[in-house]
């Protein structure tokens, strides 16, 4: 195992301008017919519904649950999405409203969305959310401790929350709206690589900004890095701000051509989003029979 | 669960996003533009333009000779005393942006056009070349009024009749930078696009005309090298302004002397792009394809000769190879397209010709493993491996998407050897460390210096060459010079 010094003395510095331009590349790639048709099916299969809301409650758990498995009944041939994503005492809920079918549950936990909390609850959160029956926990980065140098911290704390994961996949929330610079964006990214992140996600979704293209690009080339140092995959969530079809297309670009086709499946990729599913379903159906629909005719939960 | 098998295969490709031609018109036959009509060419000969994407014509274009040029280089004579000189500056301007203003409406024709006669991608016509030329009208058509400002305690006047012969890798942008600066200080011009991309300055002659610009102050002649040699000697031409190879610059330059005419060239390049292993390298690599493989290498300013510090050298050319390899090289219409079609068969030939000069030579070779398209002109992304600093392929200028990659040690070793060439035209710098770019700056022998970016243009910024890369300057404040005379 390298040291937190080593690890962070390699991440590259990163030329804001530079990013820029690059993604504007992939935002001028025009994807059409056949194109867009499977990209859209992938988009959908890779999004993680959401709800993290103080007031969310068991029903809209329930309703959410049977979406991520019916996102349209009306079209046929429709995939499912990857996951529904949860505070922890709704676990146990989606997990039972779900069996039987491949969509995953993931939850939040480590005191989401601040992470200002002890380490033992921190632990405690993730443990209850696993008991529970999550397969996959999406972690916070304690920011202030990132921003005021403590990175062993940092690394320290996602490596105890991944032992605390067992099978459990672990996303790694960097909250990059917090971390000003793409320069920490790409030293948050090692660190929580290389402390055994399984994916590594751009937000809370309660910080603006989120899932910039500029930022998941930064993370995807940190991503690349890693694998071609190691062999090893690591995942991709950007999260929060993606709420078009467009711009989930251009996020798929970026993949495919800084990772490549290995990453094109909900195994390696998710968007955190709830407002996306239904422009996708509504491109979808405007694919299939030429009209756009209105909003009214796609169900909010 | 079908469905989810169907995912299982995850390989996505783009499907062809052509951009529609049906917008467009082109003649079947273009005359010769000459004080504000269009008149046939005294030989009455025309040669075909082509489309280098899939070699089908696009249109028969005049052959003008001396006659023809004598015709155009009166007319602008003509307009030059009675109207243009006497016009004030303000007026001028009108013109100017009433010009840039319907190239802005025509901005899609002229787009589609440009890669249709040219053979660049429309990502590139689109996003570049189109908004760029309007764009140097409109900065140009701003001093008009303002020349006394730009040249303080001087008298201002215009110098005649100009002269310009633009080359074939920027055809309609390469017509802006020579025609904006020369209107806007009261000159009047005779304009030979080059004989491959002729369409667009024809489609400007339209537009010219539809603006309303007095007769013979803008006249554009198509034809070969020999109609260019005819408007170089013409004896009542002021001022000649050249883009093009530095052998034909050489030539012109023999031709002028002693005749009174002033010159501007703007010639060939072999820059350097440096990278040091301080620099962004994820973005330095993107740089070093823009450098290379913008509008497929047929830039004079291209990063052409690569030098990489000696620590980061492996992991800066397998990303730079990683990269190379979702480039898409092919129809240039596709709005996914990458790399288009090479300009003409001889330029083709020109840079294989390099090509097996490398391997000859025994560089190593890379391209990445693209689809090429069997008609048209193509050549896939090219890189040379160690190579040496007296090979042809890094003497020469190739003007193709081709690179050669050195390594270097220190910072004293990399500023001589981008300096060791006879042409001097850009140079990229990159590297995370503000002191190093200003040092660097100041002793790389080139007239632009892009640090931590490539191929940056704006009609603010001067433009043009150290040694035999040619003197005068295009763009900015300093591109107003060649076309006046100061009292």
């Amino acid at each position: 195992m390298q040291s937190i010094q080593a690890i962070i003395s390699q991440s590259p510095p990163v030329d804001k301008v530079g990013v820029e331009e690059r993604v504007a590349r992939f935002q001028s790639r025009s994807i059409k017919n056949e194109s867009k048709l499977q990209g859209l099916k992938m988009v959908l299969n890779m999004i993680d519904l959401t709800t993290l809301e103080g007031k969310d409650t068991p029903g809209k758990v329930k309703q959410m649950c049977y979406k991520a498995h019916h996102p349209h009944d009306l079209l046929p041939g429709l995939p499912n999405v990857a996951a529904v994503c949860v505070y922890p005492t709704m676990v146990e809920l989606a997990k039972k409203e779900l069996a039987g079918t491949s969509v995953k549950i993931a939850s939040v936990s480590t005191a989401f969305p601040s992470g200002q909390a002890p380490m033992s609850v921190k632990l405690d959160d993730t443990r209850f959310a696993v008991d529970s029956g999550a397969d996959e926990i999406d972690m916070v980065i304690s920011r202030g401790k990132f921003l005021s140098g403590e990175y062993a911290y940092v690394f320290d704390e996602i490596a105890a929350i991944k032992e605390a994961c067992g099978k459990a996949r672990l996303k790694v929330i960097l909250e990059t709206g917090e971390l000003s610079t793409l320069d920490n964006v790409r030293k948050a990214s090692d660190i929580a690589i290389y402390a055994g992140a399984d994916f590594i996600k751009t937000s809370t979704g309660k910080i603006q900004p989120a899932a910039t293209m500029q930022v998941t690009y930064t993370m995807l080339m940190a991503i690349r890095d890693y694998f071609d140092k190691t062999g090893t995959m690591v995942g991709m969530k950007p999260a929060g701000g993606i709420s078009t079809s467009k711009l989930a297309l251009h996020n798929l670009v970026m993949v495919k051509e800084i990772l490549g086709d290995a990453w094109l499946t909900n195994e390696w990729f998710r968007f955190g989003a709830s407002s996306l599913a239904n422009d996708v379903l509504m491109q979808l159906v405007k694919l299939s029979d030429g009209k756009y629909q209105s909003p009214d005719y796609f169900s909010i939960d | 669960m079908a469905k989810k098998q169907e995912l299982q295969n995850n390989s996505w490709e783009y499907a062809p996003s052509l951009e529609s031609t049906s917008h467009i018109s082109i003649q079947k036959k273009y005359d010769l533009y000459i004080d504000g009509k269009w008149v046939k060419p005294s030989s009455g000969k025309y040669f075909k333009t082509i489309n280098p994407a899939n070699e089908e014509v696009l249109a028969e274009v005049a052959d003008a000779n001396e006659k023809d040029i004598d015709k155009a280089v009166k007319a602008a004579r003509k307009a030059y005393t009675n109207v243009w000189s006497k016009m004030t500056g303000a007026e001028r301007a009108k013109y100017i942006y009433r010009l840039a203003r319907m190239m802005q409406e025509k901005a899609r024709e002229l787009a589609v056009i440009e890669t249709l006669d040219a053979g660049k991608t429309i990502r590139e016509s689109r996003d570049v070349d189109v908004p760029l030329a309007c764009n140097h009208f409109f900065y140009y058509a701003g001093w008009a009024d303002k020349l006394e400002y730009a040249f303080p305690n001087r008298n201002v006047e215009p110098v005649g009749v100009a002269g310009q012969i633009i080359p074939w890798n920027f055809p309609l942008l390469m017509a802006a930078w020579k025609l904006a600066p020369a209107l806007a200080t009261g000159n009047t011009v005779v304009l030979k696009p080059a004989e491959t991309t002729p369409l667009t300055a024809l489609k400007l002659a339209e537009i010219i005309d539809e603006a309303g610009f007095p007769p013979g102050v803008i006249n554009i002649v198509t034809g070969y090298g020999d109609t260019g040699a005819a408007l170089v000697n013409h004896a009542d031409v002021d001022k000649i302004a050249f883009t093009g190879s530095t052998a034909v610059g050489k030539l012109i330059q023999q031709a002028t002397a002693g005749s009174g005419k002033k010159l501007t060239l703007e010639l060939g390049g072999k820059s350097a792009n440096i990278i040091f292993d301080d620099a962004p390298i994820d973005q330095a690599v993107e740089g070093i394809v823009n450098g290379i493989f913008f509008n497929q290498g047929h830039v004079c300013c291209a990063g052409s000769r690569l030098f990489v510090q000696e620590n980061v050298a492996d992991l800066v050319i397998r990303k730079l190879k990683q990269r190379m390899e979702s480039l898409y090289v092919g129809n240039p219409l596709d709005k996914n397209t990458d790399i288009g079609a090479i300009n003409s068969k001889k330029q083709l030939e020109t840079i294989e010709q390099y090509i097996q000069i490398g391997k000859a030579e025994g560089a190593e070779i890379f391209q990445p493993t693209c689809a090429i398209p069997s008609k048209g002109f193509y050549c896939p992304p090219t890189l040379f491996l160690d190579v040496a600093q007296s090979n042809v392929i890094v003497q020469e200028e190739i003007f193709g998407p081709v690179l050669t990659i050195q390594t270097f040690r220190t910072v004293d070793e990399v500023i001589q050897k981008a300096n060791n060439t006879p042409y001097g035209l850009a140079a990229g710098v990159w590297t995370d460390k503000g002191s190093r770019i200003f040092n660097l700056t100041t002793k790389l022998r080139a007239g632009v210096v892009w640090a931590n970016t490539y191929n940056k243009f704006d009609p603010t910024s001067p433009f043009g060459g150290y040694k035999e890369s040619g003197y005068g300057r295009e763009g900015g404040l300093h591109g107003l010079r060649p076309y006046v005379r100061l009292k």
